[in-house]
């Protein structure tokens, strides 16, 4: 499903603005980014830089005020509702700070949702479903609830719900920002087998930079909604 | 995505604020009960309505009398067009003629006539009708003694109450007793005599020389019921008298009635062997058909009286009733409407991360949309089937209710009560309906939430 210039992502001056009052908010500002095929890209930058606008951009969960994005040569911003909730349903993944885990389902009935959505037939489901969670070492907790899972083992199963549907693009929001350093990197060496064995791009955005410089590719940074060269010394 | 996985979905998050959900639930189900109490009462007081009038026997008959009964004596001579000159005689032949216009499901004469009966040495005189088998069902006979005519040629009688009274101080104790019924019949006299010549010179007092002769006779009946009203017999029959007899008995006695004795001193009157009826009536199958049988038979050249259908306007009564009870009972439905708004409104508050948990995970605008559909369709479904269930309850309640009461007046059991099939589908359809209406509003809310904001919120 690769371009021919290989990239998954590629983002044209893509810009994001909130009007607030008289004053433009310029949450990600004219943004050109490309990231190649089974790329794992770690986006950095201080709070408030933008970081999530982007990857919700990418996502296809928000729309640029302009510029275009491109995922696998298809442009976001030309995308009606409809194509744009397909793409969130097979093209990417997703994975929060939070979990975002339904606290009233069971994991595997989480992580069947995404299967739901994207009408699986229900003979397969079972199967990938196990087959996600097994991936992430959790085939033994299939009927148990989230709230019943330890910090780390809750983002495990959003991965695995993330994984569910074979996307061809891995977004992870700070992933680890809500886990100790050791769960942390747990997760990371997760997300580093993800994007080797399966091929997947992955973008994450992420504040501890000493984690991104171990395991991802590529940093990028980003600051007051702008890409840089190097991170500014704080 | 696909129907079960939304009605899965949809059915989880019912139960996952059940207390709140089965509130608005039986909010819908209260509005639909109330809605059917009123219409079942309207539907029922009309059935029951309509059922007293047919039963009354007033709006489906047709008085038929020939013209020349109409006709007094003295204006016999009146110039008159043809067609009146040549009045057909209401015969045998003339009731079949009858029988056979669409629509009339009998044409039975009418007989009366007084008469001596002896019961247990003693006489006492009476009017003597007859009364065709269809009267059965008329309302008099509702909660009579005894029982109606055994067949339509039975020898038994029914006595009305006040008659019985003056028979035996205990009514009841006359039931299957004999009572003798003297009467005259009437032979028709050989064609030979002549009728013209010797109506002057008749002396009433003799049995000769007249259209016919007479003969008393007796028969023997058997009491069988009485009942406390004088069944009405269609028009004619207002306090037809006060012993009846199968209608087929009365005619196989052939008693001399008073029409008979027109015949004497009508000049025109036909040779005596024919049965000539002094009026005959005509039930009509429906009352609505009574208009169109009358004007056949006037065509026919009779003379015809009916009552003013009064069912008609007893049904624009009722379908006015019946929307305002409409009305009455949808206000309620209104307000439990409200209800799943306000529901799936708090809802949209509370699963605002969910729906944009759902929307990253691929869900479209429209899955959401339909899985708000999905929950209030089917708390409307819900409820209604409770509401129907509920108002079917309530309505035998009530029914119990009036019934004890009407015992107590000593007056028979009514139902005021009718639950029709079509009454039970219409309100859990519109309980549906109402549903997915209030559901459209917190439906595009939900929509329209953006996903960003709601998975920024926490
Ligand atoms: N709906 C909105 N209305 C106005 N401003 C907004 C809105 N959403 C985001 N912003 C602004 O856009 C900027 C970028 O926000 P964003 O959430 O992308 O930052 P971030 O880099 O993810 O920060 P953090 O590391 O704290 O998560 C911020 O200044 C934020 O206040
Ligand atoms: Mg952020």
């Amino acid at each position: 499903m690769a371009n021919t210039d290989g990239a998954a992502i590629r983002t044209e001056r893509v810009s994001r603005h909130y009007p607030m009052g008289t004053t433009l908010i310029r949450a990600v500002d004219e943004v050109t980014l490309m990231v190649r095929a089974g790329e794992f890209l770690a986006l950095l930058g201080s709070s408030g830089s933008g970081k999530s606008t982007l990857l919700n951009l990418i996502a296809g969960l928000d729309r640029p005020t302009s510029g275009a994005i491109f995922a696998h040569a298809r442009d976001l911003a030309r995308m009606n509702p409809q194509e744009l909730a397909q793409h969130r349903s097979r093209t990417v993944g997703m994975v929060f700070q939070a979990f975002n885990l339904l606290p009233r389902m069971t994991l595997e009935e989480n992580v069947e949702l995404p299967l739901r959505l994207a009408e699986v037939p229900r003979s397969e489901r079972a199967g990938r479903v196990r087959e996600a969670l097994e991936r992430v070492r959790l085939g033994a907790r299939l009927t148990h609830r989230p709230g019943e899972l330890s910090g780390g083992e809750q983002q495990r199963a959003a991965l695995a719900r993330a994984l569910v549907n074979r996307p061809n693009i891995l977004l992870a929001d700070e992933p680890t920002g809500n886990l100790d350093s050791r769960t942390g990197e747990e997760i990371l060496r997760l997300l580093s087998e993800v994007n080797q064995t399966l091929g997947m791009t992955l973008v994450m955005v992420t504040h501890e930079r000493t984690l991104a410089e171990r395991f991802a590719h590529r940093i990028v940074f980003l600051s007051d909604g702008r890409l840089v060269e190097k991170e500014e010394p704080r | 995505m696909k129907a079960r996985d939304l009605a899965e979905l949809a059915a989880r998050n019912l139960r996952e604020a059940l207390l709140r959900n089965a509130l608005t639930t039986l909010g819908i189900a209260v509005g639909v009960a109330s809605l059917v109490a009123m219409l079942s009462l309207g539907v029922g007081l009309q059935e029951l309505a309509s059922k007293r009038l047919a039963r009354s026997g007033l709006f489906d008959s047709i008085l038929v009398s020939s013209k020349q009964n109409l006709r007094g004596f003295g204006r016999a001579a009146r110039k008159a067009e043809p067609a009146t000159e040549e009045a057909r005689a209401l015969d045998e032949t003339a009731r079949q003629e009858i029988a056979r216009l669409p629509n009339v499901a009998e044409v039975y004469p009418e007989i009366r006539f007084a008469s001596e009966l002896r019961y247990a040495g003693k006489s006492h005189f009476a009017l003597v009708a007859g009364l065709p088998p269809s009267a059965r069902m008329r309302d008099a006979f509702e909660g009579m003694k005894g029982t109606f005519f055994s067949a339509p040629e039975a020898e038994e009688d029914i006595l009305q109450v006040e008659f019985a009274r003056e028979l035996n101080s205990e009514p009841g104790a006359l039931l299957g007793q004999e009572l003798l019924l003297h009467y005259a019949e009437r032979h028709p006299l050989p064609p030979t005599t002549s009728a013209k010549s010797s109506a002057h010179d008749a002396d009433p007092g003799t049995n000769t020389g007249l259209g016919f002769s007479v003969m008393p006779r007796e028969k023997k009946l058997r009491i069988v019921g009485i009942v406390e009203t004088q069944p009405g017999a269609g028009p004619a029959g207002f306090g037809s008298g006060r012993v009846f007899v199968p209608l087929q008995l009365a005619q196989s006695l052939k008693v001399v009635q008073g029409p008979d004795f027109n015949e004497i001193v009508r000049t025109s009157s036909s040779p005596g062997g024919a049965t000539k009826y002094l009026s005959l009536t005509v039930r009509v199958s429906n009352p609505q058909q009574v208009p169109a049988v009358e004007e056949a038979v006037k065509k026919m050249g009779f003379a015809a009286f009916s009552l003013l259908d009064a069912t008609r306007n007893l049904r624009r009564f009722f379908a006015i009733l019946d929307l305002f009870l409409g009305i009455f009972g949808s206000l309620a439905l209104a307000v439990a409407s409200l209800g799943i708004i306000n529901t799936l409104v708090m809802a949209i508050l509370e699963r605002r991360r969910e729906i944009g948990i759902l929307k990253a995970l691929g869900a479209g605008d429209r899955d959401i949309r339909q899985l708000f559909f999905a929950e209030a369709g089917a708390m409307g479904l819900a409820g209604g089937a409770l509401g129907v269930a509920l108002g079917w309850g309530l309505g035998r309640v009530i029914n119990f209710g009036t019934n004890l009461y009407l015992r107590r007046q000593d007056l028979p059991g009514e139902d005021i009560w009718s639950v029709p099939w079509w009454l039970v589908g219409a309100a859990v359809g519109f309980a549906v309906v109402v549903s997915l209406v209030s559901g459209i509003y917190p439906a595009a809310r939900a929509a329209r939430l953006d996903p960003v904001q709601a998975l920024r919120y926490e």
